[in-house]
């Protein structure tokens, strides 16, 4: 591109224009979105998420509020040093108010420490760990969308009340993959069925699971359970396909986002079990969700992580206005104090609220994936089999270990 | 049923046979990266995310222009070949004089741009791609369920195999080949066009990558790292059968898939590591590698 005069002066102005209502002394509530941008996660999250939190300063109406709204958004790149570092950088430098979204469970962990020393809001929508309302809970910290235990809850007890009684587990072996296995089999057991064998496979670096399906085949379960996330899952289920698994044994995805399904192609994912807490085609308010976000990402749906984004940003603008601006900019544990005080209700996850220990608590429900013939379009993918509710979903207040459950 | 140190031979055969299926990935990709390293000593680390530019291709031909397997095997070697020239001869042939360590960090660059590009066009979750209505289904051994597909990759790594060894080993052209990676001045000065050959080496090489990218479309997920996943492992089988030894890769190929299928059965933990144990074994043992010549 040549650069001429007018294309310089022209964008000169443009970015003058942004600081036009700080000029204008307007507090400004600043959003950082802390996400994966070129990763294993950028789909589920990533951009997409960035525009959530501003379809969420767009719905509230912020433009013709006292006060404005600036979002600005980082690549973690999956490590925890890397996102720590830049939630530190975005707390002493930059003025962040409130750090969204952070998938990945190890650099969300890492981000809840930052959120904690330097009194900012954390709500976190991506990561999977329910540490971050256990044992490494805290006052600056909310866990939106979903967790490991609610996960296993719903997919094992429901698989095991729907006859699938024996399950043979297929685990990736790391940290995440075991936490998935353990929580999965404790439910399985306690709906009445049987774990009959696991296999765990290298992590990372495992893209051929046929010998680990035959295994599984082979243990004469009814059921298989995926321990495992993105493209380990996907592969798992593709080759479970090509080796005919899936017509003697049921799938069910412990771990399983709507862009996997949408990769995978109906044809392959048919039949899957899978839990979300929000899925765009569930009622009436998420289409209506969908359908405004539809002109950001024209091309696909919103998952549950980029959904948890929106409703986040949502909960926090109203909560910061209730409160005041400056008082919520000047203390974090107050604001999410506050935060944990109202009720919540967004178009994607309904009425709901957030626990002391900071778990936002919602219904969480049981899908599985349509036939291709089922399917009416694109993105058009699941059926609900069932739904659990709210207060039953996530672990019980006081089984996490949460330090401030007890204050 | 009788067993074999206590697993039952049916798991057993099973497993030997997918080691044989996915030693034949290994094959044909350290096939291309044996052929370019013993042709143009480049350690050609952009080997993975050619591999899976082959996939991407065949997805793109599929998705866009409704070009089905069969001709994306043909079209996307084709494709990712011509690609290799453009790259050997803008940046690739500039590095002969050098040591081998330039050209290794200029492929392993021009990795991270490839797939970076893909991970910025496509996404991270990857896309799907079918097996081919006429390969569907699968064959019951007996001792196993073998799908149709996988006998085929089989089939058709080990042609390929063959027909490359030919090509380098028994005719006049590799014969040429051959004589140009021994003393290129002096076969220039028999007339033959050298820079010429190199070249296209490169892309020949490459398209193997990319061939063994359409096989893998429809097993593995067609995304920005699934080359990634695979190259580490490939290099390991280069290594252990001796750098630029056609035949020392597709032996080796096979061999360790074989070896890692048996790991998942007896202790799948270690299936990821298996293949560097024996690769540090090898290299204090033979440090050529097992069919490699000393230098």
């Amino acid at each position: 591109m040549k650069l001429s005069r007018r294309t310089v002066l022209g964008a000169a102005a443009a970015s003058a224009l942004p600081l036009v209502p700080a000029r204008a002394q307007k507090p400004t509530l600043k959003f950082g979105v802390l996400t994966d941008l070129s990763g294993p996660y950028q789909d589920l999250a990533g951009p997409v998420a960035v525009a959530a939190a501003q379809q969420a300063v767009e719905d509230y109406g912020v433009a013709g509020k006292g006060f404005a709204v600036e979002i600005i958004s980082a690549d973690h790149q999956n490590k925890p040093d890397v996102g720590a570092g830049i939630a530190r950088q975005w707390a002493d430098r930059d003025g962040v108010d409130v750090i969204l979204e952070v998938a990945n469970s190890a650099v969300g962990l890492a981000v809840a420490g930052v959120a904690k020393d330097k009194n900012k809001v954390y709500v976190n929508s991506g990561a999977a760990t329910s540490d971050l309302t256990g044992s490494a809970c805290n006052a600056n910290t909310i866990h939106w969308v979903y967790d490991t235990y609610m996960l296993s809850r719903s997919t094992a007890t429901s698989v095991v009340k729907t006859g699938g009684t024996s399950w043979f587990m297929l685990v990736a072996d790391y940290a995440f993959g075991q936490a998935l296995q353990r929580d999965a089999s404790s439910f399985v057991e306690a709906a009445g069925g049987k774990v009959v064998g696991s296999v765990k496979t290298p992590f990372p670096g495992t893209t051929d699971f046929s010998s680990f399906l035959l295994q599984a085949q082979s243990s004469g379960a009814k059921v298989l359970g995926l321990c495992n996330a993105g493209a380990d899952t996907i592969n798992s289920i593709k080759q479970a396909k090509e080796f005919g698994i899936t017509s003697s044994m049921q799938l069910a995805g412990l771990l399983v986002f709507l862009t996997d399904v949408h990769s995978l192609g109906l044809e392959v994912a048919q039949g899957l079990a899978i839990t979300e807490s929000f899925y765009w085609d569930l009622n009436d308010r998420t289409r209506a969700f969908s359908e405004r976000f539809k002109p950001k990402a024209p091309t696909r749906r919103p998952t549950m992580v980029q959904a948890g984004v929106y409703a986040s940003a949502l909960h926090y603008l109203k909560t910061a206005e209730a409160m005041g601006i400056a008082e919520a900019k000047k203390d974090g544990a107050a604001t999410v104090a506050k935060m944990k005080s109202l009720p919540t209700d967004d178009d994607c996850f309904g009425k709901g609220s957030i626990r002391a220990d900071g778990r936002c608590i919602h219904p969480a429900y049981l899908f599985q994936v349509k036939s291709p013939k089922e399917s009416k379009g694109p993105w058009d993918y699941y059926k609900l089999l069932a739904t659990t509710p709210a207060d039953e979903a996530f672990r019980p207040l006081n089984a996490g270990g949460c330090p401030l459950v007890k204050a | 049923m009788f067993t074999i140190l206590g697993f039952p031979a049916p798991l057993l055969f099973g497993q030997l046979l997918l080691g044989v299926i996915n030693g034949a990935f290994y094959a044909l990709l350290s096939l291309g990266l044996a052929v370019i390293f013993g042709m143009l000593n480049i350690v050609n680390f952009a080997h993975g995310a050619l591999f899976m530019l082959g996939a991407f291709v065949a997805w793109g031909l599929l998705e866009y222009l409704g070009i089905g397997y069969w001709w994306a095997l043909v079209l996307a070697p084709l494709v990712v070949g011509a690609f290799g020239i453009v790259l050997e001869k803008l940046l690739i042939s500039r590095l002969y004089k050098l040591d081998h360590l330039y050209g290794l960090l200029l492929t392993f660059g021009l990795a991270l741009i490839i797939e970076g590009l893909a991970r910025n066009n496509f996404g991270s979750s990857g896309m799907p791609y079918p097996i081919p209505a006429s390969l569907q289904g699968a064959m019951n051994l007996g001792f196993m369920f073998l799908p149709v597909y996988r006998g085929w990759v089989v089939v058709a790594a080990l042609v390929m195999c063959l027909a490359t060894w030919v090509v380098i080993e028994k005719t006049p052209l590799g014969a040429t080949l051959r004589a140009a990676t021994e003393n290129a001045k002096l076969v220039q000065a028999f007339g033959v066009n050298v820079p010429l050959m190199i070249t296209l080496t490169y892309a020949g090489g490459v398209a193997l990558a990319a061939f063994a990218g359409v096989l893998a479309a429809p097993i593995y997920s067609v995304n920005p790292n699934m080359g990634a996943n695979f190259i580490i492992v490939v290099f390991a089988v280069v290594v252990i059968g001796g750098m630029g030894s056609i035949l020392g890769s597709v032996v080796t190929g096979f061999g360790l898939g074989v070896i890692e299928g048996l790991t998942k059965v007896f202790y799948p933990q270690a299936s990821a590591t298996v293949i560097f144990l024996v690769m540090i074994i090898v290299l204090l043992a033979r440090p050529a590698g097992l069919f490699g010549r000393a230098a």
